[in-house]
Formats: structure tokens, sequence, C-alpha cells
């Protein structure tokens, strides 16, 4: 199914509502289209495309709610939906959590979370993107494994209390892991995008290529507290936990109320307004940027508004559900999608110029918790780790385990540089000292 | 933007397992009482499977493979003393995989008539002329002759649906209850019950009807102390299984006592969620002052709970073929287990290392009768006496390794994802010795006893990894002295199983397993058990977590 205009979306969301005799009801109409393309070895091996189209209803009987699903949008389907989260409502226990359903809201206009370049790609378009990527290994004599996959997708909401929302969204990204015959070197580079005209899988191939050539015969050096230079995507992975990302999903304002987490304060409450971090970290949303156009709706419908999170190390907002916010009596902010980490203007290669002794880690691989108390994460090097003496890199080294908490982290800060876009997020690479590697790797 | 990004940041970060709200796409919210109707009729599929199977051959696939599906899933979440969410889903659909001059191509579709399945099994052949262009390696289909028209169901006692959703709240509550009367602040508990109804057809002449259940209880109980502002969680010492509702029955036949002086229970194929949750609340509440573990060198008993996860990371992904061959580079990772590195027959563990692979042990979570290709499952040896002897691999990977036949490991999480190399059951064998847990315990000078499983982390080509555990007891010249926090080990996949002094006999034996491992791109995951007795490794090196921030 095409992805549907606003008004098609709301006039199905219309009729669903007419069929409704709950106390509350509100609807959501999701769907996507997209595809992706998959290649190891140089060669294809998987393709797929996705189409998706889904309305969740869910009704309301005081504090009971039941939640029922359909994809297609006949009167008679559409009508059943209704009968049947209406069924499940009338079965559902109470909820002691109950919020009653939103009211008009009010939300950000100008979001370029879609643009129609990405809606036009075909499977011609992904096969001459990664065609590109597998040509310039061929020629280089590497090995490639990359993938790419795109989707443009809309999401309406309507409900009982007149809330009304729509918007369209296009996403489209590529990684590719590049290594050497011999599997003695290896590199990685991705990127995201709201408009497919950005992609150049071809650039990326070229960085990834660079890297695997250039981590053969590394070296193993001791394992102990470096001085660091994190490249975005050490720091924020899409297929992965990431050191920023489990920062930013941990200001949560109930888990630190309740004690459970690395916000808790002792004694009770939580560390809001408490300066955790260097002074130079700022961390905020805004849903109007224009390279990480955001939905300006949350999945329960509250607006999203341009929010610091954390400002200059002080943590400034914590985001919570609807009823922990009035429980507390705290502002009622959902979690952000995409966020953005101020950063300066230097390049990681200018963050290299100005090291005398560090480490440049591409990326960091199978990031698990180890201490919730601490936020302590343990985690690998993975796809070009060298060594920088003197403003210049000198050779590779073998991999790392490492144990670090990202809150250490952000106070070990030495430098930040130009923030770039992963995973529908703007990222800087960060020049951290005294990061911790406690052992060593032979995987490359 | 992807749907995760939207469905973005939520306020349970540490606990991935409790997320799930909203049934994903594809899957619809039903009423509970949808999940016991009965699904079409075989002599519809066989029909609906042969209209697919004509049109792919039609225009001009050399094999084609169909998959009718319809999984059913609830899952129950509480917290405390209150339900979370009750969600009941099912997702019905085909996936058809064709073969076209040696290139694969796939579809699916979920408006399951003869007409649209004809239609999807075309466009899967136009993906395949499409990928003929850029591709490289054909594919090499292992023979496989045709089953004609057979079936399997995991053998449950009580399937799961069959319950009333309120007795399943009611026994989550209560265990929720058992936790906070015993010392804990928190505690959330969900109950995973799945069942996958496939049915798979293919141009070899197969007509598989399969009906596979699967189960998981499971909760995080968590202590605070507010005063010092530390917080301790335990998690539950269940494992997802392949049975249905009659796994949470206790019986004392199916439990087996930890080592003397740990108070720890292990569960077979049974499990008293109450008992644990009770145990839970109390040594979540004691770990806010157990002693700080000192960093060293430890002998380690690991308990089979702990270990499956151990297995899992540094035995099971590393046989994987595909990983082998470098499909997974993007993604998952590579192995160091490469064909070269087989051929130099070079040590993976010591001789009492001997790990099978297999898609048959009952109760596990892994159990088929036939895989997502049409291939009668089996069991084989993956490593004996401490050599690796084998791979895991399905029918276009055979031919790689000099082998005629696949191991029927191909799986697909849903008719909507493409099949390919899943991981088995992997599990090492028990001693053949008479070895209790107490026994083992009696020989260990300084070592650390390890029951759950925790922390994990493992590189990608599965050398270096760390794991942490739920459980940590000191083990002072042949007895436990007292329970320990901030444990875990780093070690080296070959330096660990070399380090293996052998494990305790078949009456300690227990499978750990997992609901959700994640491979491949777009990642789909799969359920997969790890059995294993108690065993010890020598000299691991044990390093201290705490933190100050």
């Amino acid at each position: 199914m095409a992805i549907l205009s606003k008004d098609e979306a709301q006039n199905i969301l219309k009729k669903v509502l007419s069929f409704s005799t709950a106390d509350e009801c509100e609807a959501t109409l999701n769907g996507s289209i997209g595809g992706n393309v998959r290649s190891a070895r140089n060669s294809i091996s998987t393709a797929g495309a996705v189409d998706n189209v889904s309305l969740a209803v869910q009704s309301r009987f005081g504090k009971r709610s039941g939640l029922a699903t359909c994809n297609e949008f006949d009167d008679a389907t559409l009508r059943r939906c209704v009968q049947r989260a209406e069924e499940i409502a009338r079965l559902a226990p109470e909820s002691p959590e109950y919020m009653p359903l939103l009211g008009p809201q009010q939300y950000l206009d100008g979001s370029r979370s879609f643009a129609a370049a990405t809606a036009a790609i075909d499977p011609a378009y992904r096969a001459k993107q990664i065609g590109a990527s597998m040509a310039l290994c061929d020629e280089k004599k590497l090995s490639s494994a990359g993938f790419l996959d795109d989707s443009v997708g809309f999401i309406a909401k309507r409900n009982s209390k007149g809330l009304e929302a729509y918007q369209q969204t296009s996403y489209v990204g590529f990684s590719v892991t590049v290594r050497t015959p011999d599997g003695s070197g290896s590199g990685y580079a991705a990127a995201d995008y709201t408009d497919a005209t950005k992609l150049d899988a071809a650039r990326l191939t070229r960085v990834a290529a660079e890297k695997a050539a250039s981590s053969v015969k590394a070296r193993a050096i001791e394992p102990g507290k470096y001085t660091v230079i994190l490249e975005p995507n050490a720091l924020l992975s899409n297929v992965d936990t990431s050191l920023l990302g489990v920062l930013m999903q941990s200001l949560d304002a109930r888990s630190a109320d309740e004690g459970r987490s690395f916000l808790s304060k002792k004694g009770g409450g939580n560390k809001k307004g408490e300066k955790l971090f260097d002074e130079r970290v700022t961390i905020y949303s805004d849903p109007l940027n224009p390279e990480i156009g955001d939905l300006t709706f949350a999945n329960d419908g509250r607006p999203q508004q341009k929010t610091t999170w954390i400002e200059k190390g002080v943590v400034k907002n914590l985001y919570s559900s609807r009823f922990w916010a009035q429980k507390a009596g705290i502002p009622d902010l959902p979690p952000p999608g995409g966020w953005i980490m101020q950063g300066g203007t230097q390049s990681t290669a200018d963050l290299i110029k100005s090291t005398a002794k560090g480490i440049l880690v591409t990326r960091l691989w199978y990031i698990r918790p180890v201490d919730p108390q601490t936020l302590l994460y343990t985690g690998l090097t993975r796809d070009g780790t060298f060594y920088i003496e003197n403003g210049q890199i000198k050779f590779p080294i073998k991999n790392f385990r490492f144990n670090e908490s990202p809150v250490i982290m952000l106070n070990n800060l030495e430098a930040i540089g130009k923030p770039v876009r992963l995973n529908g997020s703007l990222v800087p690479p960060l020049k951290i000292r005294d990061f911790t590697f406690t052992s060593l790797s032979d995987a490359v | 933007m992807k749907r995760r990004d939207f469905v973005g940041l939520t306020s349970l970060a540490a606990g991935a397992l409790f997320l799930p709200s909203l049934p994903g796409f594809g899957h619809t919210a039903v009423d509970p009482a949808r999940l016991l109707e009965p699904g079409a009729d075989v002599i519809v599929k066989k029909r609906l499977a042969d209209a697919a199977l004509n049109a792919a051959k039609t225009a001009g696939a050399s094999y084609a493979d169909v998959r009718i599906g319809r999984y059913l899933n609830q899952y129950v979440f509480t917290r405390e003393k209150q339900v979370q969410n009750i969600v009941s889903t099912e997702s019905y659909g085909v996936g058809i995989r064709v073969l076209v001059n040696g290139c694969w191509g796939f579809a699916s579709t979920s408006v399951v008539t003869e007409d649209s399945l004809a239609a999807t099994a075309r466009v899967a052949v136009d993906i395949a002329k499409a990928n003929r262009l850029v591709q490289k390696e054909p594919v090499q289909l292992a023979p496989q002759s045709g089953y004609g028209e057979v079936s399997w169901k995991t053998p449950i006692q009580q399937g799961a649906f069959e319950v009333p959703v309120k007795q399943k709240v009611d026994l989550l509550l209560a265990a929720n209850a058992a936790a906070l009367d015993n010392g804990a602040s928190y505690i959330n508990s969900a109950l995973f019950q799945v069942n996958e109804q496939k049915y798979f057809a293919s141009t070899d002449g197969s007509y598989i009807d399969q009906d596979v259940h699967r189960l998981w209880p499971t909760f995080s109980a968590t202590a605070v102390d507010t005063k010092s502002g530390k917080f301790r969680s335990r998690g539950s010492l269940s494992s997802p299984v392949g049975l249905g509702f009659e796994y949470l029955t206790p019986s004392a036949a199916e439990q087996i006592a930890g080592p003397q002086g740990t108070n720890t229970v292990g569960y077979k194929l049974r499990y008293d969620i109450l008992a644990d949750a009770a145990l839970a609340g109390k040594q979540a509440k004691a770990k806010l002052s157990m002693k700080s573990v000192t960093p060293g060198k430890y002998d380690l008993v690991l308990d089979p709970g702990h270990l499956g996860l151990t297995i899992h990371e540094s035995v099971g992904h590393p046989t994987e073929l595909d990983r082998v061959l470098g499909y997974e580079a993007n993604f998952a990772g590579t192995s160091f287990a490469t064909l070269e590195w087989k051929a130099k027959n070079l040590p993976y563990g010591s001789k009492s290392v001997n790990i099978v692979a297999d898609k048959l042990q009952p109760g596990s979570v892994g159990a088929v009768g036939y895989d997502d290709e049409g291939v009668k499952t089996r069991e084989w040896d993956l490593i004996k006496e401490g050599k690796l002897v084998n791979y895991q691999k399905i029918r276009d990977q055979a031919h790689i390794v000099g082998q005629k036949e696949s191991d029927g490991c191909c799986y697909a999480q849903s008719w909507e994802d493409v099949q390919f190399q899943r991981m088995p059951n992997v599990s090492l064998r028990p001693g053949t010795a008479k070895m209790s847990v107490d026994e083992m315990v009696s020989k260990v000078d300084k070592g650390i006893y390890i029951a759950g499983a925790g922390s994990f982390s493992i590189d990608q080509q599965r050398y270096n990894f760390q794991f942490g555990g739920q459980l940590f007891f000191a083990i002072e010249k042949g007895k436990i002295t007292e329970p320990l926090e901030d444990v875990a080990y780093q070690s080296n996949t070959q330096e660990f199983w070399g380090a293996c002094a052998g494990s305790c006999d078949q009456s300690d034996y227990r499978l750990y397993g997992t609901f959700f491992d994640g491979k491949g791109q777009p990642s789909q995951v799969s359920s997969v058990s790890h059995g294993s007795a108690t065993t010890r490794f020598n000299g691991v090196n044990v390093i201290n977590t705490a933190r100050k921030v």
C-alpha cells in the first residue's frame, strides 16, 4: 500500500472513531515502504522489500484499556477492529497508572523528516550504490560486506479527545566492512540520511578500505589507561548498544526517582540540576534540526519540542511517562528521537594532530552493561584501531577490551570535534583521557 | 527514520526484556481466545503451496520453497502489584524463496490466496533474476529428497494459550509479592508464550506441517538502599524452554541444589517461580552489602544456568559456517575458527571438552522436526575431545566443507523474513564419571562458584570475552565461604576451554536458553538452548567491576 496522505489517513481514523462506543478511543495508523540489499565477499547475498501498514486502535472504559490492530481498511474490518479493542478493554484489569488521553495538541511545523528522493529509491538505485561499493573493493583486491536499507513511512494519530497528528519520514542507511583477503586488516564506515541524494556508498567504502589496508600487521600494546579519539561510530551505533546511546537512554526520571539509576541521589530523589559531566558537554534534541529532521510528536501524542537534556555538564531535564510526570510533579517530557551533542569545528584529523600520544578508535563493539549503578559498560574496539604519536598515526594496534562508563568518559573530556549525523543523531568525535582498556583481543 | 527510532528511547533501558508493548508490523493484536482457534487445514495449505511452487517453476525457478506461517504470541508483563500489559498477537502470511540460475530470490505476502501466492512467487523470481547480474558465486544446493506429507509437534503437556490469562497474571503477581516480601524494592516479571504453526513445501516434494511451542517466564528483582544510594538486581534462574505451561508446575525431581553453603537451586524441565522469586528478593537485598571481589586468578565452578551463555558466545557463534565464511562480516562478525584454522588441528579446548549440536533435545527451544528449508533435524559433534570436528551448516553451505548434507540449521523468524543459517542447540556433554557439584567444589583450593547469566561481551571473531553472572560465591580450600559481588571474568575462547577441568555428571545436566539470539541484516532473532552440567575451569582471570562516578 502506498504512503497515505494526511487526508487519506485522517479519513480512515475519523471513521474508526465513529465506530467507537468506548469512553475514550485513540487510533494510530502507521505505514512504511522500503527495501534493502546485503552483500558479502563482494557479492550480493540477500535483498528484500518491505511494505507494511497497520492500524492500532486503543479503546478505554474507565481505567481499562484494550488494543487491537488490523491491516485492511474497509468499513467491516475497521468496525471489527474497534469491537475487538473494546472487548479486550472490558476484560483487562484496571491500570493504576491510567492517564486520560491527550486533547488537541500544538505541534511544531517544518520538520524536514521526509525527502522525496528517498521515496523514489528503487532496486536499481540500491544495486548501483552497493555495486559501486563492491566494484571498488574488487579493484583494490579487498573483500567487502555491506548493507543498504531505506524506508519511507508515515504516522497518523487521532483520538476522541480531539488530538490529531500526521507526519511523513524517510531514511536511508549504508554500512560497510572491508577486509583484506588474508583477514589481517579490517575497516568500517557507516552513514544514514533522511535524503537519499546525500548517500555515497563508494565514498564510505573508500574510508573503510583505507582503514582495512592500513590496519594490517597490527602491533600489541599493553592494556591500560590511554588518551583516545573516539570517532562518531565508536560513540553511537544503530546495530549495537553504544556509550552515548545508553547515556541518553538513562535520562529517565522514574528509574532515577526509584533509586535504580546512576542519576539516583543518596538519600532519595534524583540528580537533575547537578553538574555530572565536563562543562563542555551539552546535549539537546530539536525535531526541526535540518540534518536530523525528526517527528514532532511522541508515540503517545505528546509534542516533541527543542529540549536541552545536558547543558554545560549539568543535567537539565529528565524524560518520563505522562503518569510519572504527573505523580512527581515534573515537566511532562517524552524521550527524544534523535539528539544533538554540541561540538566544535575540529575534524577527527584535527583531533589527531593535537594528540601527543593516544589511540584512534574507529568503532566499539558488543557493548553490554556491567554495572547499572555506575553505568559501567564493557566492549571492544573493532575495524581500525591506531596508535597516535606527535600528532600522527604511527601504526595499527591490536584491538582492546574496555570497561568504561560514559559518565566517567564525559568527565575526562579533552576535546570535542565537529558533529556528524549518525543513526538520526548528531555526534562529534571526542578526545578522552584515561579511557580504560582492560585486555587485548586477537580479533581483526 | 526507522520504526525502532520512532519507538524511541524507553524508560527501561536496562531491561530490554520488558520493552515490547505494541505488536510489531505484521503482527495483529487479537483477543486471547483467537490463539486457540485452529489455522488453515493442511489440505488448504498444500493447495496454496502448490500454486506458489508451480508459478515459481513456470517462471524459471530450478528450486522453490514456500513457508506458510501462522505465528501466535502472548506476552504478559507485570511490575510489583500491577499488570503492565497483556499482548496477544497473530501474524499470518507466506514467504517464498526461489533459486534461478544459481541465484536466490525471496518475496513474501500477507494475502494468503492461490493468486497472491503465485504472484509473489513471480516477484521472487524477478528479484533473483535482477540479483543474478551482480552474483559471483552461484548457489550450490545440497540435494534433499522429499519427505512427502509429514508433521511434527513440540511434545507439550499443556498449551500455554489454554491457560486463562488471569491464572498467568495471578502467578506473576504472586511471584512479585514473594520477591517484595523477601527484600526486593521492585520487580518486573514477564511470561512469553510462542506458538509457530509452520507449513513448509518445496519442489523437492516435501509438505511439512509443524506446531512449535515455546515458553519463558522471567523476572528481575531489584533492592534499593536509599540511604547509601546503592541498588542491586537478581534475575530469575528460569530458562526459555520448548515446553508447555507444565514448565511452571514445580517438581522436586526437576530441581537440584547448588553447592552446600550457597542456598541456590538449579531448575531442569520444571520451574518454581514462587520459590525463585522469594530467594531473588533475599539475594538482591543481600547483594547490597556483599564483599567486593579481590581481582586475580581463580578456578571457576560454573553452573549450567551461567555456562550456557558462555557456550553460546564462545562455541555456538564461532562454529556458524556463515560467520566463518564472512557473510556476517558487516554485522555479527566473523570467526577465529576458519577453515584454515581447523585444518591445523589445533586444540579448541581440553580433552574433556565434547560439544554437540542438535535440533532435537526435548525441552530445548531449538527443537523442531524439520528446519525451514525442509531438512530433517539431527545431532552431530562440533568438538570432540577438545578438537573442532565440524560446523553448523545449511543446504547451500554443505559443499563448501566438502559435505553432501545440510545439518538442518535453517530458520527464519517469521514468514516475511528469508531463512538462513541459525545456531542449533549447542551443548557441552556432561562428564562420564560420577561427580556431584559438592565433590567438584571440594577439590577447589581458591575459586568462585557462579550461578545465573549476567553481563556478556565477546569480540567479533570470538577470541576475547567477559562474563558476569547473577550470584557469586567464594570457594576456599574446598568449601563455599561467602557470597561476593562485582565479579566478572575475562578470558580467551581457546585459553578458557583449554582450562576446562571437567564437568559434573548427567544428574546435574540442565538447559540454558535464549529467545533473542540476533543475526543478519535486517536482523532476525532465533531461539536456542545450551545444555551442560556444572563445569570447572582452572586459573581464569577475574576482575572487579565496582567503580565510582
